[in-house]
C-alpha cells in the first residue's frame, strides 16, 4: 500500500458511510484499487472497464454481506441504493487496465486458450473478455486476483450472485486455474 | 434479425448432430464433454486436449453481442419502485384483471400464506424472507428473516413456517403471533450437500404431513452422487428422511393433486446442448420411492444425453414427463387452481410460472400457462394465461411462484421487479399500488 495515502484513506473509511460525500468515497476506492482503473495492490482487483451492472450487483452484495470481504463490507455499510448506483457509474467509467507487458509463454497461452474454448468463457465474458451487463471484464485483470477469484469459486469461499461461476469452474484443476489467470492477465 | 436467428438455429441443430457424431469418435472428448460446456468430469479433470476440429456449433460462433444473449440473466439487486412496475404490459384473458399487490421485496420468489393471512415471500439471491401484512387497510411488505443462505423454499403448516435454505431446513413455530419480534429459526434437518449449483430448494408439505424438497444436480450435466438429483421427504421434525424420486436435474415448483394427492412438479433440463432442446418438463410421481426421471442419462423423457445416454432406452427405463413445457422456458412455481372465483374450466387445472429462458438467443417463456388435466391426471392442454413479461426480447419481469387465495384470486411473484401481483376474475379493476 502506498503509505502517505493509506492513513487518509483509513481515516475516511472509518467515517460512517452516510457522511461520506461521493468524491470522498471515490478517493477511498482509488486509494486501494488504483488510479486509472489499474490496481497496484496484490490481490486487489483493477476496477477499470468493469460493467456498471456487474459493479452494482457486487456493491449490493458487499453492503448486504452476501459476499464477505471485510474491507468491502465495512466500506459499503449502510450505503444507500443511490450511493451504490453512483459508485457503479463512476467505476464503469474508469479506463480498462493494461495487460501484463512481458513476453508471454506461448505454450501456457495456448493451453489457456483451449481451456477458454472448451469451457465457453467467451460466451458470457465475450471473445475479447471485456464482459458486459452482469458479467465482469477479465482481460488485463491482475493475475493474482484472478487466481484468488477462480479458487474462491471452486472452493465456495467466494459467493457469486447466482451459481453460474460455481457451475463453470467445477472441472478445472488448480493448474488450469493458474494457466487461465496467466492468460487473462496478458490477453490482448 | 429473424433470418439470421433462423440460420443460426439450423446451424445449431446441424452442429449438435455433428457434435453427437464427433463424440463417438473421440471417447476422451466425450468423457470430458468438450462439446457441451460447462461440463463436470466425474473424475479429476484430464490434461487439456487440443480443440476438436469439428466444433460444437456453440463454440465461439456467436459474435460478441449475440454471445451475451446466451449468458445467464441477473435480476436487478433493487426492487422496482411501485409506480414503475410494468403491470400494464401484462396481459390476461378477458374478464381477468391484474393488479400490483405488494412491492419492495428484492428478489421475491416463493409464496406461502399463514393461517392469519400473512403472505410470506422467500428469496434466492438475497438472504431474506419477507412478510406481507395488512392493518387498518394498509398493506406492508417487510423482511422478517435475514442472514439466510439462498432461502428459496418455504412452507406453512399448522402455524409453523418452514424454511429450506441451501443446506438446511428450519422452522419457526407460531410465527404469525411473533411476526414483529426478532425471529430465531430452529434447524430441523441439515444432512444436505453444500453445492451452489442448483443448491436452492423448493419446499412443500404433503397430504401425509411430511416436508418435501429437492436436492438438485450440482452442475449443468454430470453424474450426480447418491445424495443429489432427487426429491426427499422428512417428518415435520426433520426425522425419517426418504428418497421419493431420483433422476431429476432441478426442481423449483411442486404441488399436490387435490383429489389423488399425487405429487406434481416442474423440472428444468440441461443447457448448452441446443437452443431448441431438451424441453423442460411437468412431471408426476406415480410411484414414490421408485420413479426415476432420467437425469443424467435422458432428457425431456426421450432424449439420450450425448455423453451419458449411450446404451440407455429412455422410454423403457425412465418415468416419462406428463407434458413438455418448451426449450429452456424454466418452469418454476406451479399450483393447482382450487378456488371458486375463476371460470369452471380452471378448477383442477394447474397454473405454471415459466421464468423464461437464458440459454436462448430469442427468449422463450416468461409467462404463466394454464395446464388442463384429463380425468386420469394426465395433461390435456397447455395454453397461455398471463403473458407480457418479455418485451422486445428483454425481460420486464419474470414470474416465479403462485398462491391461490381463499377468495379464489391468485397471487404471483416476480423476482425481476421484487413484486407480488394479484389476478382476479369478474371484479371491477382496482387501481391499487
Amino acid at each position: 500500500m502506498r503509505s502517505p495515502l493509506v492513513a487518509v484513506v483509513l481515516a475516511t473509511l472509518l467515517l460512517p458511510a452516510q457522511s461520506q460525500s461521493l468524491p470522498e468515497r471515490q478517493a477511498a476506492c482509488l486509494s486501494c484499487h488504483g488510479e486509472n482503473g489499474q490496481s497496484q495492490n496484490p490481490e486487489v482487483p483493477s476496477l477499470g472497464g468493469q460493467p456498471e451492472y456487474y459493479v452494482t450487483i457486487q456493491l449490493v452484495m458487499f453492503r448486504d454481506k452476501l459476499r464477505v470481504v471485510d474491507m468491502m463490507n465495512q466500506v459499503m455499510t449502510d450505503a444507500s441504493d443511490d450511493a451504490v448506483r453512483e459508485l457503479a457509474s463512476f467505476v464503469s467509467r474508469l479506463p480498462p487496465p493494461e495487460p501484463v507487458l512481458d513476453t508471454p509463454d506461448p505454450a501456457r497461452m495456448e493451453r489457456a486458450e483451449a481451456l477458454a474454448r472448451q469451457n465457453h468463457c467467451s460466451v458470457c465474458h465475450k471473445p475479447d473478455f471485456s464482459g458486459g451487463q452482469n458479467v465482469p471484464r477479465l482481460a488485463g485483470q491482475r493475475e493474482d486476483y484472478l487466481v484468488k477469484a477462480l479458487r474462491g469459486y471452486k472452493d465456495n469461499s467466494r459467493r457469486g450472485y447466482d451459481a453460474s461461476m460455481a457451475d463453470v469452474i467445477e472441472p478445472l484443476t488448480d493448474e488450469q486455474i493458474l494457466d487461465m489467470a496467466y492468460y487473462l492477465a496478458r490477453v490482448r | 434479425m429473424t433470418h439470421s436467428c433462423a440460420v443460426r438455429r439450423h446451424l445449431l441443430v446441424a452442429g449438435a448432430l455433428v457434435t453427437i457424431i464427433a463424440a463417438t469418435s473421440w471417447p476422451l472428448l466425450a468423457q470430458q464433454g468438450a462439446n457441451s460446456p460447462p461440463t463436470n468430469a466425474p473424475t479429476a479433470a484430464p490434461a487439456p486436449l487440443p480443440a476438436p476440429t469439428t466444433q460444437s456449433a456453440l463454440a465461439d460462433r456467436p459474435k460478441s453481442e449475440a454471445a451475451q444473449k446466451l449468458a445467464p440473466v441477473a435480476p436487478p439487486p433493487f426492487a422496482t419502485a411501485a409506480d414503475k412496475i410494468p403491470v400494464d404490459k401484462l396481459k390476461a384473458p378477458n374478464g381477468f384483471n391484474i393488479e400490483v399487490y405488494a412491492t419492495g421485496m428484492v428478489n421475491a420468489r416463493s409464496l406461502r400464506q399463514g393461517d392469519k393471512g400473512t403472505i410470506f415471500v422467500s428469496t434466492r439471491l438475497a438472504d431474506k424472507i419477507y412478510a406481507i401484512t395488512e392493518s387498518n387497510g394498509k398493506r406492508e411488505a417487510r423482511p422478517v428473516l435475514t442472514g439466510l443462505n439462498r432461502p428459496n423454499g418455504i412452507a406453512f403448516h399448522n402455524g409453523t413456517l418452514y424454511v429450506a435454505e441451501l443446506s438446511q431446513v428450519s422452522k419457526i413455530e407460531d410465527i404469525e403471533s411473533k411476526i414483529d419480534q426478532t425471529l430465531k429459526p430452529t434447524v430441523i434437518y441439515s444432512d444436505l450437500p453444500k453445492d451452489e449449483p442448483h443448491g436452492w430448494k423448493f419446499l412443500t408439505v404433503g397430504p401425509d404431513n411430511r416436508l418435501y424438497f429437492q436436492v438438485g444436480a450440482p452442475c449443468n450435466i454430470c453424474m450426480p452422487s447418491d445424495a443429489h438429483a432427487q426429491i426427499r421427504s422428512i417428518n415435520l421434525d426433520g426425522s425419517d428422511m426418504k428418497v421419493v424420486a431420483r433422476g431429476i436435474r432441478q426442481i423449483v415448483g411442486m404441488d399436490w393433486h387435490p383429489v389423488t394427492g399425487q405429487l406434481y412438479f416442474t423440472e428444468n433440463q440441461r443447457d448448452w446442448l441446443s437452443e431448441e432442446f431438451p424441453e423442460d418438463k411437468l412431471n408426476r410421481v406415480a410411484n414414490p420411492g421408485k420413479d426415476n426421471f432420467g437425469f443424467p442419462y435422458c432428457h425431456q423423457g426421450n432424449m439420450p444425453d450425448p455423453e451419458f445416454g449411450w446404451g440407455h432406452d429412455c422410454k423403457a427405463e425412465f418415468t416419462q414427463p406428463l407434458v413438455l413445457l418448451g426449450p429452456h422456458s424454466a418452469p418454476l412455481g406451479m399450483r393447482f387452481y382450487t378456488g371458486a372465483m375463476f371460470p369452471a374450466e380452471y378448477r383442477g387445472a394447474i397454473l405454471v410460472a415459466r421464468h423464461g429462458s437464458w440459454n436462448k438467443t430469442k427468449k422463450f417463456g416468461g409467462d404463466i400457462v394454464l395446464v388442463k388435466l384429463n380425468e386420469d391426471g394426465t395433461v390435456k392442454s397447455v395454453e397461455p394465461f398471463i403473458t407480457g413479461f418479455v418485451q422486445d426480447n428483454s425481460y420486464i419481469g419474470r414470474p416465479v411462484d403462485l398462491h391461490v387465495m381463499k377468495d379464489g384470486s391468485v397471487l404471483f411473484s416476480d423476482d425481476w421487479n421484487g413484486a407480488v401481483y394479484r389476478v382476479t376474475y369478474g371484479e371491477a379493476p382496482v387501481a391499487h399500488r
